[in-house]
């Protein structure tokens, strides 16, 4: 038996992958099926599930009513679900620009750095992160609330020239939850854009320089082609998680801004519809793949995404 | 061209990105010394030592002088279970995740096989997809799960079936595996296999070739990855918010629950002592691979 696994490498790969697969097929593939199954079924009034099979979790989320009375196609249209789709993927390109904007400048000075000053430099970017994903997200509740940090921070700053100030509305905004998504997964991008950059050689610099580019040409020609491969793999690191974001919209954009997210957690939380809430939480799968899919079929997927 | 040149429009927003960074940390942590009880406006530092005095909100001396809210923490029963549960799981998760992800990251490197293509395809998708449909799933599995058996065995009261550590423990597992694969995965990529061969022609069987050559020079990655499974762990909300139940609430799920009541400063006094344990871990891991190195 013992010699039996001992010459049959086939083998020896397969049960050295076997937990993994028991795990992954457990906790991955039949709860993904499961989900499958349960959003064609339906809500029974106690809140559990009737197995059947109906499309009409994914008509209500298209914004069509199935037990619409008024005629014609779009008679009972309701773009509410369309909407919240649209602000998830808005705010997600919005924060993946800001934190493409903001990690890009960082990553080139730590890029060329000293070499013994990079790893400290590093090291700085990931020290906040230490802290727990809830817990950053409760800081900026601290900062920008009414009497929070910042508008006592204005407040003193007028006062000193004799000033009058009224607090700024600041949390429980779109932008008080795009600031906290921006801070939660800048370091998704800065490590990535970095380890790209740092592989540039020098050589390279200099051979644009001696050619005459100056500064700008040689960033737009030479910095930033070479470093695709880190923004993408960081726009992927930031874009999904985003997407299915709920936690920092809940903390600080209030019951009014709704991601998709929020949608999916409250129907299996307060709503009790998980038919309906399986529903949209296989769309949001199906569409971060098909966005992922596309973005790295355009751009290749770079081996920056192992290092981050 | 001097090749540590950067321009001042480069400089100045690197010192702007890192003051965003550090502002929201140096005001959480100044916080968890405040004198004022509730917290909206830093009240000064609590100086004095001695018997608890109030004065309207503020405290004005304590015990524990400027660390009250610290010894308010270790009085408080609910944080202090919290903080047990999330070490359990962390370390269960991290050691059994360590030691399944890089057995998977051995087979997907070196050996051939016929479910490979599935066993690479199931560990890409938890990284790829948002992780609240894995949270989604795991509650959906485990909640069908447990009301059939519970009405299949006719199960009522404590003796029934409920979400709680275990469910937390194998969700937290299932999500680690394929980041401790992914950075093993690297390190096996980089390895040079002519010392195992070395070792081989030498009259080492596979066992002790494994053994003595392949896991010590794995070894930095196996710990790199043992250290993000552990932060992961640490770190997850949106897995565990679905995948828990009663008796097994961790930090993140305490301090969200208390994000919608009042807050005091106890918060800010645990976010400190969590930047601390974390930085002790990193700490033990860099000495730890250095050591291997």
């Amino acid at each position: 038996m013992f010699q039996r696994i001992r010459e049959n490498k086939p083998l020896q790969g397969f049960l050295l992958s076997s937990l993994s697969n028991l795990f992954m097929v457990v906790l991955l593939i039949i709860p993904l099926i499961l989900t499958l199954v349960i959003s064609f079924g339906r809500r029974a009034p106690n809140g559990t599930v009737i197995y059947t099979f109906s499309l009409d979790n994914y008509i209500r989320l298209a914004g069509f009513d199935p037990t619409c009375e008024v005629p014609g196609l779009f008679g009972c249209f309701n773009d509410l679900y369309i909407n919240i789709l649209f602000r998830s993927i808005g705010l997600a390109i919005a924060t993946t620009t800001f934190v493409i904007l903001m990690a890009y400048p960082l990553s080139y000075f730590i890029a060329r750095a000293p070499i013994k000053r990079r790893n400290t430099f590093l090291f700085l970017v990931l020290v906040p992160m230490w802290t727990n994903f809830v817990i950053r997200v409760y800081a900026w509740m601290m900062l920008l609330r009414t009497q929070g940090v910042i508008n006592g921070f204005l407040g003193w700053l007028l006062g000193l020239f004799g000033l009058n100030f009224v607090p700024l509305e600041m949390l429980y905004t779109p932008g008080a939850v795009l600031v906290g998504m921006v801070y939660e997964y800048l370091p998704f991008m800065i490590l990535p854009i970095y380890t790209s950059l740092e592989k540039i050689d020098n050589s390279l610099y200099e051979a644009a320089a001696d050619l005459g580019a100056n500064t700008l040409r040689t960033f737009f020609r030479v910095t930033l082609p070479l470093s695709m491969p880190g923004v993408v793999a960081g726009t992927i690191l930031v874009f999904i998680p985003v997407m299915g974001a709920f936690v920092v919209s809940d903390i600080l954009g209030g019951k009014q801004f709704v991601l998709v997210g929020n949608l999916i957690q409250r129907q299996f939380l307060d709503a009790r519809d998980p038919t309906f809430g399986s529903a949209a939480s296989l769309v949001l799968m199906v569409m971060t793949l098909v966005v992922t899919y596309f973005y790295t079929r355009k751009f290749g997927f770079g081996e920056e995404i192992v290092v981050a | 061209m001097n090749p540590t040149r950067r321009s001042l429009f480069v400089k100045i927003s690197t010192a702007l990105v890192y003051f965003f960074l550090y502002a929201p940390i140096i005001v959480l942590i100044t916080f968890s010394f405040n004198a004022s009880k509730t917290n909206v406006l830093f009240g000064g530092f609590i100086s004095r030592f001695g018997p608890l005095q109030m004065d309207g909100s503020m405290v004005v001396q304590s015990p524990c002088g400027p660390f009250h809210w610290f010894c308010e923490l270790g009085k408080n029963k609910d944080v202090m279970n919290a903080a047990g549960n999330t070490m359990t799981i962390a370390l269960t998760t991290t050691m059994i995740s360590v030691i399944v992800g890089t057995m998977a990251a051995l087979a997907l490197q070196r050996y051939n096989f016929k479910l490979k293509p599935f066993t690479q395809m199931s560990l890409y998708i938890p990284i790829v997809i948002p992780e609240i449909v894995m949270g989604i799933g795991v509650l959906v599995l485990f909640s069908q799960i447990f009301t059939f058996i519970n009405t299949a065995l006719a199960l009522n009261g404590d003796t029934q079936l409920s979400m709680g550590m275990g469910t937390v423990i194998l969700s937290h597992i299932a999500f680690c595996i394929p980041f401790v694969t992914l950075v093993v995965q690297a390190r096996l990529q980089g390895m040079d296999k002519s010392y195992e061969e070395a070792a081989m022609d030498l009259g080492a069987n596979e066992l002790i070739t494994f053994w003595r050559v392949t896991l010590p020079m794995l070894m930095p990655g196996v710990l790199s990855g043992a250290l993000l499974a552990f932060t992961l762990s640490l770190d997850d909300f949106v897995i565990t918010f679905f995948a828990t139940g009663p008796g097994a609430t961790t930090l993140p799920i305490y301090v969200y629950g208390l994000l919608r009541r009042i807050i005091t400063p106890q918060v800010n006094a645990l976010s400190t002592v969590w930047v601390l344990v974390v930085f002790c871990a990193v700490m033990l891991t860099q000495w730890l691979e250095s050591r291997e190195a």
